[in-house]
């Protein structure tokens, strides 16, 4: 099996997880993380994407009841260096092989997965079809040029409402992009209350609710494909204290009238630098995301830049001027990478304590 | 935060000599901290006794200071050079104690002189293992249940609580010196009786053993702004029991799920937070393998030999970046060096899998207790990068050096099942070669957990590459499978040997399917930024990534793990001939495997390839390269060792011929051309079997040197006395059809000469004496420059014969000639075609750049044109003597008498106006107080007996009494040197040991009168010399050097 990219390079590989049902076709990606596969290949924000993992020994510790962001993982395929078939670790319940299948996503292994990175922070993502050895860059070149689908939110979001209570904690209802569990559980294990909608959830029905704050979860994609919700961020931030995340962040820079825009490869992994310029400090965080919020774009809009990515200098924080909302491009919930920056969600428990006592 | 700038001048302290658990890493980090320094414009003035490394070239630091390591020294130092800061946690814990003395006793304060990196309470809530406990317990994270104890009868209440086995760690030393773990009373009660005596405070902790925990370590940055990051995290192969320094260690961490990588992230990040350390830290972790339970091993507040490992496994230069941090930079605000475009404030990304293996000095050692513990015994390290482990793991066999070329060892395959279980159970530095073989032999790898409790994941790793062995014995070698195979490290030779044909024809079918590596980069983000740094490692893959092929390439062969025999001085000549051929324009390639050097440091050569020093590897680079030729003479006997191999595939070896070398090394040629130049040297033979050495051994007459041809150090080199000796030797050392070289053992002076020959011109540097006679390798040796007791006719004749022999082997480079010098004649003993051990130290004392001059001379720019000339350069007014410096107190069971087997594991310099002066300072940089007035145990051989009348009055008169056995006291008395008679081993109820042991001896002069034995007194008392720490000197003339130097320093007393 082989990979055969928008560009015509084509890498040469060996086929293991789940049958290919169908055409492989996503767009490639490339995580740096060392550990936390399992977080990575089971957060819904890598949906429909092909997730490489730059690390060459991937599944030595097997996949874990505890460690899944999303229980139904719904990337493309997964491209690895080697994958373990004899995971070792007291947690294990199944080789990456065995999940991959359970789950019926196509796996892709002893790839220069180096060389297919370097074409890929070279020429910035692009296409990729999986497809049988025998299969040719001109067999499938005018494939490449079919548009990508545009719904993964749709796909990934909750399709009901569900209540995670917490008797006597602030109410949070987290608008659900996509969510990594542990952005629920982070939340949860501050005290607060917390019901999850879908994406699409109108501001009565979460007004309904009472909520002391709101948290808009991370989720696949460009957050313009759901430009619909913006008119609800935008009241729901006018009367609650808010936490953004990931997808969640962009979407809050739309509804304040900032802009987005595609990178050129993106962030995915577990060591980039981020720099609070409220206390100059430097954080390292987690990262997935293909978008970002363009900074020309902050002026004029009452958002305030706290945060930038140290090398390429990205934006990372935002905050509104007058209302207590505020938020993040990485990942301060971790899993997979540091959690340097989980404070966040003390902070954001402060701001609707002291909102809700003002 | 920008850089302090009240800081102009610095003064960093190195850590001294090569001892086990302070090696070469220590000058990587040192060099890195100067130039770092540089870099910001400061100043900077470096104390270091070791001149055998690259950080204390003239080249590096403003003024450099080769005195010993004391804080009477430094005080000087500090007075005369009124530095603004001093830089500590660069120069292990050597530079660290000394820091820590002085600023305790408010010196520092006093001189108004900052301590950079660390403070006064960090150090101590570090390293003062009561003091860490407690810290711990107030933040709440777990250590092993444990107890500091002052005495043995705390210990012995204290193990009463929490049983055997008990972990046993002085407070305070290196590598866990004179620390262990003990299964029961009697091991207990040594163990703490040892390391009470070992440590500086006679503190120990007595600590519940975690054995069999995962072993984990995160080397962390942090800076004053408090921004922290993990450079990398490591694992060890080898469970919690084994010392770090001694266990395999594989980066980053392989059997850990990112819940556990966060848990001890952070913890690790809160602990160096607490401490405010500002540089570079060391975190070890132990990790329950069977839940997410953990504790806290120890940190180490500094750069260290992990950090050094760390910085060549990602990229990241740890010292060069605390540094920094140390004057005042914050993270974010240092550019990283590597991809010069992101900056220093983020945690590195590896796409390959590095491994370490420890080298251990055994193979010098062999009666060594070898097996592993808490106390560290490798003397250095190798470390491989592959893109999977197995083939890490093969590379780092290739790269050790120990005669092996895959992950086998022949008389391994003759032990059953029952013996490699007996054999694993010793849990010995052959451990993962008996697993290996273990599993080739059947046993399961359940069994092998349960006795070695090493991870599945690891043991699997292993039994692929066995799996893979039986697979070449019945599958035909076609494209895919010759691939598979290469990615997974297997050599040439391993394929051939499996497949039971040989290597050429391996090399050519590989070839012909056109399998071949290629080469990837080492960038510290895992491709995700462009980078350009010309760090490399082979495998097998498609995309080759290595830049910038010139067509004035030339490849330098380094030296390989720091052994005993073959230590830094290799690498600093490897440096040296790199800046060399950089200066000439030439593109300088390095192939190197020792993570601890300069010369793998990636900013040293234009291109560095972290590669086994073997063959294929090798060449793998050549065909890649296409150099001008390679240059083979200054990595030790390890590139000497290639360059046959080289030549037979048509190889340019650049500088002295591979015949040349051939001839110093082929007895029989080198006799011949002796001959021809009518230059004498002491008889001898060459014998391949016992009955040719007992009948040539009858005309030579005894005593007889012995040794293998081709060795470095005096590997397996013995004096024997008589047949039995010869036979013993024989049975301990030969291998069947191997030659063995045996020569008249001469007593006589011993001198030694480095000269460098283009061809034309012969430059001698210096002549160097020796303290010690003959028959003490000269590695072991007290070194002279200039001479002080040989003739100017005897110089003359060394000059000549040098040159002679330069011109006749038409040397283009180094060569170094030993001599012993008897009744005004001089013999040749030795001659070696390459750069030797004393070249850094020449090169100091008499500020000619030899390795430099070498290359530039080998690559055709005559020394003439360098402006050098025929014959002896001009000596120094001042003496500098270079003295061997041995760890034997981290060696149990290895006798420290010294002979012409090389024991020593590093060198320190004294350096003076005068012989006695620079004798003082000698002795003092190599650890050995110079004591004005005690005790004196001496037991000498009869032979010995009178001649050491005159040099013990010395000693008498300068306030020291004696210490003897019966025999030699009767002598002493009819001196009337004062003596108090002291009963052999073992025959009264108190005997010589219990004086060793109970602190009544300050010295000890013991002379062997033949043939050494394991179970002899002597022995013994030298091992217990050695674990108290008390100074045993086995030649009769290091005890008069020591005297000399007494008599200077010491004030007499004089009755009216």
């Amino acid at each position: 099996m082989r990979l055969i990219l928008e560009s015509g390079d084509i890498l040469e590989g060996k086929h293991f997880g789940a049958e290919p049902k169908e055409d492989v076709l996503g767009e490639v990606v490339f995580n740096t993380s060392m550990a936390g596969y399992q977080e990575v290949f089971s957060d819904p924000s890598y949906c429909d994407q092909i997730v490489t993992m730059t690390y060459p020994l991937i599944g030595s510790y097997g996949i874990s009841n505890d460690d899944y962001e999303s229980l139904t993982p719904s990337l493309k395929a997964v491209i690895v260096k080697e994958h373990c078939v004899t995971p070792s670790h007291w947690k294990n319940q199944k080789s990456l092989d065995q999940f991959l299948i359970q789950h019926n996503i196509v796996g892709l292994h002893s790839i220069d997965t180096r060389k297919l990175t370097k074409l890929i922070r070279e020429r910035g993502v692009m296409k990729g079809i999986m497809a049988g050895d025998n299969i040719e860059y001109l067999d499938v070149k005018e494939r490449f040029k079919e548009n990508l689908p545009t719904d993964q939110i749709q796909r990934v979001s909750s399709k009901t409402h569900s209540h995670f209570p917490n008797h006597g904690g602030e109410r949070i209802v987290m608008i659900d992009f996509g969510y990594k569990k542990n952005i629920l559980s982070s939340l949860l294990k501050r005290g607060f209350d917390v019901i999850v909608v879908p994406w699409n959830t109108t501001y009565d029905e979460i007004k309904n609710y009472s909520p002391d704050g709101i948290m808009l979860s991370n989720g696949p994609g460009d957050p313009k494909d759901i430009k619909e919700v913006i008119p609800t961020i935008t009241k729901l931030q006018a009367d609650y204290p808010l936490f953004a995340i990931c997808m969640g962040h962009q979407i809050f820079a739309l509804a304040n009238g900032a802009d987005t825009e595609k990178m050129k490869f993106g962030h995915r992994g577990a060591n980039h630098p981020v720099h609070d310029l409220e206390n100059d400090r430097v954080y390292i965080t987690s990262q997935n995301h293909g978008y970002a919020v363009r900074e020309s774009s902050l002026s004029g809009t009452d958002l305030k830049l706290t945060q930038i990515n140290l090398n390429d200098k990205s934006v990372e924080g935002l905050r509104h001027k007058s209302r207590p909302a505020f938020s993040v491009q990485y990942h301060p919930e971790a899993n997979p990478g540091p959690t340097d920056t989980n404070f966040l969600f003390d902070e954001f428990l402060n701001t609707v304590r002291g909102n809700k006592n003002a | 935060m920008p850089k302090d700038n009240t800081i102009k001048k610095v003064l960093v302290i190195g850590s001294g000599p090569i001892i086990i658990g302070q090696a070469a890493e220590f000058d990587y980090s040192g060099s890195q901290a100067i130039e770092s320094l540089k870099e910001e414009g400061v100043e900077v003035i470096l104390i270091n006794s070791n001149p055998a490394t690259i950080m204390t070239d003239t080249e590096l630091a403003d003024k450099v200071y080769i005195e010993p390591l004391t804080t009477d020294f430094i005080k000087k130092i500090i007075f005369q050079e009124k530095p603004d800061a001093v830089l500590p946690t660069l120069g292990g814990q050597t530079g660290l104690n000394l820091a820590l003395s002085l600023a305790r006793e408010g010196f520092l304060e006093k001189e108004n002189v900052k301590l950079l990196g660390v403070n006064l309470k960090t150090i101590e809530e570090a390293e003062d293992r009561e003091l860490f406990k407690k810290l711990m317990q107030r933040m709440d994270i777990p250590t092993p249940e444990s107890q500091t104890v002052e005495s043995l009868e705390e210990a012995q209440e204290f193990i009463k609580k929490i049983g055997f086995p008990a972990i046993i760690r002085p407070a305070f030393t290196l590598g866990g010196t004179g620390g262990g773990i003990a299964h029961d009373d009697e091991e207990y009660v040594r163990i703490v009786k040892s390391g009470l005596k070992n440590s500086p405070i006679n503190q120990v902790l007595i600590e519940k053993s975690i054995a069999g925990y995962k072993e984990i370590e995160y080397e962390v940055v942090r800076d004053a702004k408090n921004n922290c990051i993990i450079v990398c995290n490591m694992e060890n192969l080898d469970p919690v029991g084994i010392h770090t320094g001694d266990s395999i260690v594989v980066a980053p961490s392989q059997t850990l799920n990112d819940q556990e990588y966060q848990m001890l992230r952070d913890v690790s990040l809160r602990i160096v937070r607490e401490l405010k350390i500002e540089g570079g830290c060391n975190v070890q972790l132990a990790l329950d393998p069977h839940s997410n339970k953990f504790y806290i091993i120890e940190v180490n507040p500094r750069v260290s030999r992990s950090s050094a490992l760390a910085s060549k496994a990602t990229g990241y230069p740890i010292a060069k970046i605390s540094t920094k941090i140390a004057l005042g930079m914050s993270l974010d605000e240092i550019i990283n060096p590597v991809t010069k475009k992101t900056y220093a404030c983020f945690e590195p990304a590896l796409d390959y899998c590095v491994l370490k293996i420890p080298r251990w000095p055994f193979d010098k050692f062999v009666n060594a207790n070898r097996r592993l513990g808490t106390q560290m015994m490798a003397t250095g390290e190798v470390m491989s990068i592959g893109r999977n482990f197995e083939e890490s793991l093969l590379k780092a066999v290739r790269s050790l050096e120990i005669k092996r070329v895959h992950l086998e060892h022949e008389p391994f395959y003759d032990l059953n099942t029952d013996e490699l279980r007996e054999r694993i159970l010793r849990q010995d530095d052959d451990r993962i070669f008996y697993i290996a073989h273990a599993l080739r032999a059947g046993m399961t790898m359940n069994e092998i957990h349960t006795l070695t409790k090493i991870d599945y994941w690891f043991l699997n790793k292993i039994n692929n590459i066995v799996q893979l062995e039986n697979r070449i014995k019945t599958d035909e070698l076609n494209q895919s499978f010759m691939q598979e195979l290469k990615e997974f490290g297997f050599s040439d030779y391993a394929i051939a040997k499996f497949k039971g044909t040989d290597q050429d024809s391996i090399e050519k079918l590989r070839t012909e399917l056109n399998v071949t590596p290629v080469f990837k980069m080492v960038d510290t983000c895992a491709a995700e930024f462009e980078s350009t740094t010309p760090y490399f490692y082979s495998t097998y893959e498609e995309e080759d990534e290595s830049f910038n092929p010139s067509d004035k390439a030339v490849l330098v062969l380094g030296s390989g793990p720091i052994r005993i025999g073959q230590g830094v001085e290799f690498d600093y000549a490897t440096v040296h001939a790199i800046k060399a051929l950089k200066e000439m324009g030439y593109q300088a390639l390095v192939v190197n495997n020792n993570p601890e050097t300069v010369s793998t440091d990636f900013s040293t050569s234009d291109k560095l390839y972290f590669e086994p020093l073997h063959i294929e590897d090798v060449m793998n680079i050549i065909k890649r390269e296409k150099p001008i030729g390679v240059i083979c003479q200054f990595g030790g006997q390890t590139a000497i060792n290639l360059v046959d191999e080289l030549h037979r595939r048509g190889v340019k070896i650049l500088g002295t011929s591979k015949d040349a070398t051939d001839t110093a090394e082929d007895r029989d040629r080198f006799e011949k051309l002796l001959r021809e130049l009518d230059v004498a040297q002491p008889l001898g033979t060459c014998v391949y079997d016992l009955e040719e050495a007992k009948r040539k051994a009858h005309d030579l007459e005894y005593p007889l040197m012995l040794r293998p041809s081709y060795v470095i150090g005096g590997q397996a080199m013995k004096i024997v006395y008589d047949e039995s000796e010869l036979v013993d030797y024989f049975l301990e050392n030969h291998e069947k059809d191997q030659m063995i070289l045996m020569d008249r053992y001469m007593i006589g002076l011993e001198a030694e000469v480095d000269a460098i020959c283009d061809g034309e011109t012969v430059f001698i540097p210096g002549i160097m004496e020796h303290i010690e006679r003959a028959g003490i390798h000269s590695g072991d040796s007290f070194a002279v420059y200039p001479p002080q007791t040989i003739t100017t006719e005897s110089q003359k004749q060394m000059i000549q014969i040098t040159t002679k022999i330069a011109k006749a082997l038409d040397i283009r480079g180094l060569i170094n000639l030993q001599f012993v010098i008897k009744s005004g004649k001089v013999y040749v003993l030795e001659v070696n075609p390459r750069s030797s051990r004393t070249v850094p130290f020449l090169s100091k004392v008499t500020n000619i750049p030899m390795a430099q001059a070498a290359t530039k001379a080998l690559m055709g720019v005559s020394l003439k044109e360098q402006g050098y000339f025929s014959g002896l350069n001009p000596e120094s007014d001042e003496v500098s003597i270079k003295a061997p410096v041995f760890s034997f107190s981290k060696l149990r069971d290895v006798d420290t008498a010294l002979g012409p087997e090389m024991k020593s594991t590093g060198e320190a310099m004294g350096r003076d106006i005068d012989m006695q002066r620079a004798l003082g300072k000698a002795f003092k940089a190599a650890g050995i107080n110079i004591p004005n007035c005690g005790t004196i145990l001496v037991t000498l051989a009869d032979k010995h007996k009178e001649e050491t009348i005159p040099m013990l009055k010395k000693y008498y008169y300068c306030g020291f009494n004696f210490l003897a056995t019966k025999g030699t006291a009767e002598v002493l008395k009819n001196y009337d040197l004062p003596v108090r008679v002291v009963e052999k081993i073992d025959r009264a109820d108190r005997d010589l040991l219990d004086e060793i042991k109970e602190g009544n001896v300050d010295l000890i002069i013991n002379t062997i009168s033949k043939g050494k034995n394991v179970e002899t007194d002597g022995f013994k008392m030298r091992r217990a010399a050695a674990e108290s720490g008390i100074i045993c000197l086995t030649s009769l003339d290091t005890a008069n050097a020591l005297v000399k130097a007494i008599e200077m320093h010491t004030l007499r007393i004089l009755s009216l």
